[in-house]
C-alpha cells in the first residue's frame, strides 16, 4: 500500500506538462556572450553576459509555465509588481586609471535598486519583503536592508528599460558595502542559467578561478525592453552579467600571455543547445603607443568594429554555434599573445641587509625624445640601536647621491682625439665614436631626519629610581632596625650653668 | 524477473518503517569570527560536506557560518577551505549554500531557527521546516566554556537556554529524534541540562578539559581542523548511504590517545538502543525508492505560431514606446524638491513651552500678558 502511493505520485508528475502545452505560452530566447579585453596594464578582463528575452506582457497574472526564464525571478516580478530590478555583488574596485573605462561598474559590496510599478500601494513594505526573498535566493545578508540604508534618489537612477513617466516615488536604492561575495553567491546565480554550468560559456564559471581575481562583479538585471524595432510591445529582459579582471602578476606569474585555460582552467567544449546565439569577442584594438599588438590564436573568422565608450575598437568574433569552430572533437582554447618589439633594458637590484650592505639599484633605460622621465624609489626609516647614533643625531643622516651616466647624442660629429696632442680637458673620458659624448652627473645627497630618542632619559630614570628606592627602602630599614628609648634629661652640666648665668644677666628665663 | 525482485526486496522492506522518521534535517553552526578561527569554519563545512554526500539536500540543511574564510583577503587560495594539510581536501566545494552568514549568526537567530518562531518574511531556505517525523542533526563548534558557548565574541548561549529550546521543539512536535554534536572546550557541559526525550548528544571533551586543534598548514598559516571533528570526518568518509554502521562506532571515534581530550556522549534520554541506530539515520537522507519498468510517453513541445498574429494585431493599436532618458538635465533642474509634510510639534516641545510660559507668569505676574498678545 505504502509502496504503491509513491508510484502513483510519480506517474502524475510525468503527465503534467502534456496537458497545458496546448495553451498559449510566451516565447523566450537566450543569448550568451563573453568579451575578453586585454588591458593596458597587462591584466585581462573577461565579461560574461547571459540574456534571456521573454516575450510576455508587463502585467502578468496566472503564468505558470516557465521555460528559459527562471521561475524564482518570474514569481518575484509578479508577486511584487516589479518594473525593474538591478542587484549586484562586487568584490574589489575597477581601477579606471590603469584599466580604462568599464562596461558596467557596480558598487563594492551588494547593491540593489528597484523600480516598482505604479500599481503598488505600499512601496516600503514591498521593498522590505523583496530584500528578504532575495537574501534567501542569493544566500546573502540582504535582509539587513531597511530604512537606515535605503534612499529614494530624485534625479539619478532613471529606469534603464521602457518607461512612460518616471515618478521617483516608486524607486528604492540600497547598498551594503560590507557584503562579501563568495562561492555561495555564485552557486544560486549559476543555477538561474538555462544551461546551468554544463554547456556553453557557463562551463568556464569555476569559483576557484573566478575569485582569485583583482575584481569580481556579478549582477542580475531585469527590465522591460522593446520587442521589435517598432517598439509597439514589451518583452521582459533578464541579463546576468559577470565581470572579472585577472591579474598578470598573481594569475599569470608575470607573463602576459593569456589563454582560456590559464584564466578559467577550462576550455569551451560545446555550445549551449538552448541558446540562439553564443559568441566570444576578443578586443584586438592596437594600442599603438607602445607598438604592441595582440595576436589571437585560432584566427577569427569575422571581426566586429564599432565605437564603444567613445573610442573605435575592433573585436575578433568566435561563434560557438558554428560547427567549424567547435564540435565534438575540438575544444576551443583561445590564446592571446602580446607581440612587442624587443625591449633593450636592464635592471639590477640588490636589496639592503641591515648593518651589512646598502641598497643598490642600477637601471639602463632609453629615454624617449621630448619627454620627462621621473624615477623614484620608496624607502622606510627604522630605529637604530642607541649606540649607533652619532653625538649630533638631530642633524640627520645622509643618503648618498644618485649617479646618472649618459651617452648624449652630439650635434656635431667629433673626430677621435690624440691624447698627447690635445688639451687635458678634452681627454677626461675615452670616446669610442664621435656621434655621442659621455657624461656622468650626480644628484644632491639627501638629508633624512631619523626619529631620535631622548638620550637624557637613562640619567633621569636612574635618578628617579634611586630616589624612590632610597626613600622607601630607607624608611623601612630605619623602622625595622632601629629601636627607640626614652632618655632622662640630664640635670647638671657645666655648660648649662654657664648658659643660665648669661641668661639671668639678659633677663631671659633659664633653661 | 519480477518474482526474483520481490525475494530480494523483502528483507529491506522490513526496514521500511523501522526507524520511525521520514525526513532528515541538519542545522550546522559555526560561531567563531576572525581568521585564526579558520578551523571552526572548516569543522562545520566538513560535516556539511559529509551530510550532503550522504543525501540530505540543501533545502533541508541550515548552514550558519559566522565569518567568511574562503574569500577572506588573507586566504592564499581564494574560494577554498581545506581540512587536511597540503591542501588535500577542499571542503568548501563548488555548490555550497550558506543560509546564515556573517552578522546574521546570533543567539537569537539560532534559537528562532530551532523553535520556528521566525518573522514571516524569512525565506524558506532560512527556516527549519521540520515535523514530528523528522530526524534532526545539530552540530555546533566554536569557543566554549563550562555551561556556555560563545557566539562571535560578543554574546553567549547557555546550556539551560539550549535545553529549553529543545523542550520547546519537543512540545511543538518539531522533531522525532535529535542528535546533538558539539566540538568546543568543555563541550560535555552543554548537554548536561537536556531534559527532553529522544535526544542523543556527543561532545568532544569533558568538563574541565580543552578540545585541541589538529594540524596547521604552513602555507595557510592557521590550524585547519579540530581533532575531534577531523577524526569524525575520517570516520564519515567511509560511510555510504547503504552502510549499516551504528552509533556505537561513532562513540569510539576519537580515543584519548588521538584526541588528547576525552569525548563524551549521553544516551539516557534516547529511547532506542544506540547499537540499533544507524549513522545514516541522522547523517544521511535515505530515500525509499521503488523502481518501475512501466514506460510513459511524453508529448513533444512545439513552438507556438499564434503569438505572431498577436503582435501584428497590437501594432496598429498601440503607439511606439520609448526608453527613459538617463540624464535629462533640463527636467532635473526644474523639478521642485518635494516639501516635507508639516507636522505639528510633538508632545515634548509643547510641554517644554508650556513649562517656560508658566514659570514666566509665576515670577512676573499675569499683568504682563497684555504685552505678549
Amino acid at each position: 500500500m505504502a509502496a504503491a502511493m509513491p508510484l502513483a505520485l510519480v506517474v502524475l508528475l510525468l503527465l503534467g506538462p502534456g496537458g497545458p502545452a496546448r495553451a498559449e505560452s510566451p516565447r523566450d530566447s537566450l543569448r550568451e556572450e563573453l568579451v575578453i579585453t586585454p588591458l593596458p596594464s597587462g591584466d585581462v578582463a573577461a565579461t560574461f553576459q547571459f540574456r534571456i528575452r521573454w516575450d510576455s506582457e508587463l502585467q502578468r497574472e496566472g503564468v505558470s509555465h516557465y521555460r528559459l526564464f527562471p521561475k524564482a525571478l518570474g514569481q518575484l516580478i509578479s508577486k511584487y509588481s516589479l518594473r525593474e530590478l538591478h542587484l549586484s555583488f562586487t568584490q574589489g574596485f575597477w581601477r579606471t586609471r590603469y584599466w580604462g573605462p568599464p562596461f558596467l561598474q557596480a558598487s563594492s559590496g551588494a547593491e540593489l535598486w528597484v523600480w516598482f510599478q505604479d500599481t503598488v500601494t505600499d512601496v516600503d513594505k514591498s521593498w522590505k519583503e523583496l530584500s528578504n526573498v532575495l537574501s534567501g535566493i542569493f544566500c546573502a545578508s540582504l535582509n539587513f536592508i531597511d530604512s537606515t540604508n535605503t534612499v529614494t534618489p530624485t534625479a539619478s537612477f532613471k529606469p534603464l528599460g521602457l518607461a512612460n513617466d518616471t515618478d521617483h516615488y516608486f524607486l528604492r536604492y540600497a547598498v551594503l558595502p560590507r557584503e562579501v561575495v563568495c562561492t555561495e553567491n555564485l552557486t544560486p546565480w549559476k543555477k538561474l542559467l538555462p544551461c546551468s554550468s554544463k554547456a556553453g560559456l557557463s562551463v568556464l564559471l569555476k569559483a576557484d578561478r573566478l575569485f582569485h581575481t583583482r575584481y569580481h562583479s556579478q549582477a542580475v538585471h531585469i527590465r522591460p525592453i522593446c520587442r521589435n524595432a517598432r517598439c509597439t510591445s514589451i518583452s521582459w529582459e533578464l541579463r546576468q552579467t559577470l565581470s572579472v579582471v585577472f591579474d598578470a602578476f598573481i594569475t599569470g606569474q608575470g607573463k602576459k600571455d593569456w589563454s582560456l585555460f590559464r584564466m578559467f582552467s577550462r576550455t569551451l567544449t560545446e555550445p549551449c543547445p538552448l541558446a540562439s546565439e553564443s559568441r566570444v569577442y576578443v578586443d584586438i584594438t592596437n594600442y599603438s603607443q607602445d607598438n604592441e599588438t595582440v595576436e589571437v590564436n585560432p584566427p577569427p573568422t569575422t571581426t566586429y568594429e564599432d565605437v564603444i565608450l567613445g573610442t573605435r575598437r575592433t573585436y575578433a568574433v568566435y561563434d560557438l554555434l558554428d560547427t567549424a569552430m567547435i564540435n565534438n572533437s575540438r575544444n576551443l582554447n583561445l590564446q592571446l599573445k602580446w607581440k612587442k618589439p624587443p625591449e633593450n633594458g636592464y635592471i639590477h637590484y640588490q636589496p639592503a641587509q641591515d648593518r651589512l650592505q646598502p641598497h643598490l639599484l642600477e637601471m639602463l633605460i632609453q629615454l624617449p625624445a621630448n619627454s620627462v622621465t621621473k624615477v623614484s624609489i620608496q624607502f622606510e626609516r627604522a630605529l637604530l640601536k642607541w649606540t649607533e647614533y652619532t653625538p649630533d643625531p638631530n642633524h640627520g643622516f645622509y643618503i648618498s647621491p644618485s649617479v646618472l651616466s649618459a651617452l648624449v647624442p652630439s650635434m656635431v660629429a667629433a673626430k677621435p682625439v690624440d691624447w698627447e696632442g690635445s688639451p687635458l680637458f678634452n681627454t677626461l673620458f675615452p670616446v669610442s665614436d664621435g656621434s655621442s659624448y659621455f657624461v656622468r652627473l650626480y644628484t644632491e645627497p639627501l638629508l633624512v631626519n631619523l626619529p631620535t630618542p631622548d638620550f637624557s632619559m637613562p640619567y633621569n630614570v636612574i635618578c628617579l629610581t634611586c630616589t624612590v628606592v632610597a626613600v622607601c627602602y630607607g624608611s623601612f630599614y630605619n623602622l625595622l632596625t632601629r629601636t627607640f628609648h626614652i632618655e632622662e634629661p640630664s640635670t647638671g652640666g657645666l655648660a648649662k650653668r654657664l648658659a643660665n648665668l648669661i641668661r639671668r644677666a639678659r633677663g631671659v628665663p633659664p633653661l | 524477473n519480477l518474482l526474483a525482485y520481490s525475494f530480494v526486496l523483502s528483507p529491506f522492506s522490513e526496514q521500511f518503517f523501522r526507524s520511525g522518521h521520514t525526513n532528515n534535517w541538519a542545522v550546522l553552526v559555526c560561531t567563531s569570527r576572525f581568521w585564526f578561527n579558520y578551523r571552526h569554519v572548516a569543522n562545520t563545512l566538513s560535516v556539511y560536506r559529509s551530510v550532503k554526500r550522504l543525501g540530505i539536500p540543501d533545502s533541508h540543511i541550515v548552514l550558519m557560518l559566522a565569518d567568511d574564510m574562503a574569500c577572506n583577503p588573507r586566504n592564499p587560495k581564494p574560494a577554498t577551505v581545506f581540512s587536511h594539510k597540503n591542501m588535500e581536501l577542499n571542503v568548501y566545494g563548488d555548490d555550497v549554500e550558506v543560509d546564515y552568514r556573517s552578522y546574521e549568526v546570533t543567539v537569537e537567530n539560532f534559537l528562532r531557527v530551532l523553535t520556528g518562531r521566525i518573522p514571516p518574511s524569512t525565506p524558506r531556505s532560512k527556516r527549519l521546516l521540520s515535523d514530528d517525523r523528522s530526524n534532526i542533526l545539530i552540530y555546533m563548534t566554536g569557543h566554549g566554556g563550562n555551561g556556555f558557548l560563545k557566539f562571535q565574541d560578543s554574546e553567549e548561549i547557555t546550556n539551560i537556554e539550549l535545553a529549553d529550546a529543545f523542550e520547546q521543539m519537543w512540545q511543538k512536535r518539531r522533531y522525532n529524534e535529535l542528535l546533538f554534536i558539539i566540538d568546543t572546550c568543555q563541550g560535555a557541559s552543554m548537554y548536561e541540562r537536556f531534559y527532553s526525550p529522544n535526544i542523543m548528544a556527543l561532545a568532544s571533551s569533558q568538563v574541565g578539559e580543552d578540545s585541541l586543534s589538529h594540524q596547521p598548514d604552513p602555507a595557510i598559516g592557521v590550524h585547519l581542523m579540530d581533532r575531534y571533528t577531523f577524526y569524525v570526518l575520517e570516520f564519515l568518509e567511509e560511510i555510504n548511504p547503504a552502510s549499516q554502521t551504528n552509533m556505537n562506532d561513532l562513540f569510539q571515534v576519537c580515543p584519548k590517545s588521538l584526541c588528547v581530550s576525552t569525548p563524551g556522549h549521553r544516551t539516557d534520554l534516547f529511547q532506542r538502543d544506540p547499537k540499533n541506530v544507524l549513522i545514516t539515520d541522522f547523517f544521511g537522507s535515505v530515500r525509499k525508492v521503488e523502481i518501475t519498468t512501466e514506460t510513459i510517453s511524453l508529448q513533444q513541445y512545439s513552438e507556438m505560431e499564434s503569438s505572431y498574429k498577436e503582435d501584428q494585431m497590437d501594432e496598429e493599436l498601440m503607439e511606439p514606446l520609448k526608453y527613459a532618458e538617463q540624464l535629462p538635465v533640463a527636467q532635473i533642474i526644474h523639478q521642485k524638491p518635494k516639501l516635507k509634510d508639516w507636522h505639528p510639534p510633538g508632545g515634548f516641545i509643547l510641554g517644554l513651552w508650556a513649562l517656560i510660559i508658566m514659570v514666566f507668569f509665576k515670577t512676573y505676574g499675569i499683568k504682563h500678558m497684555k504685552f505678549i498678545f
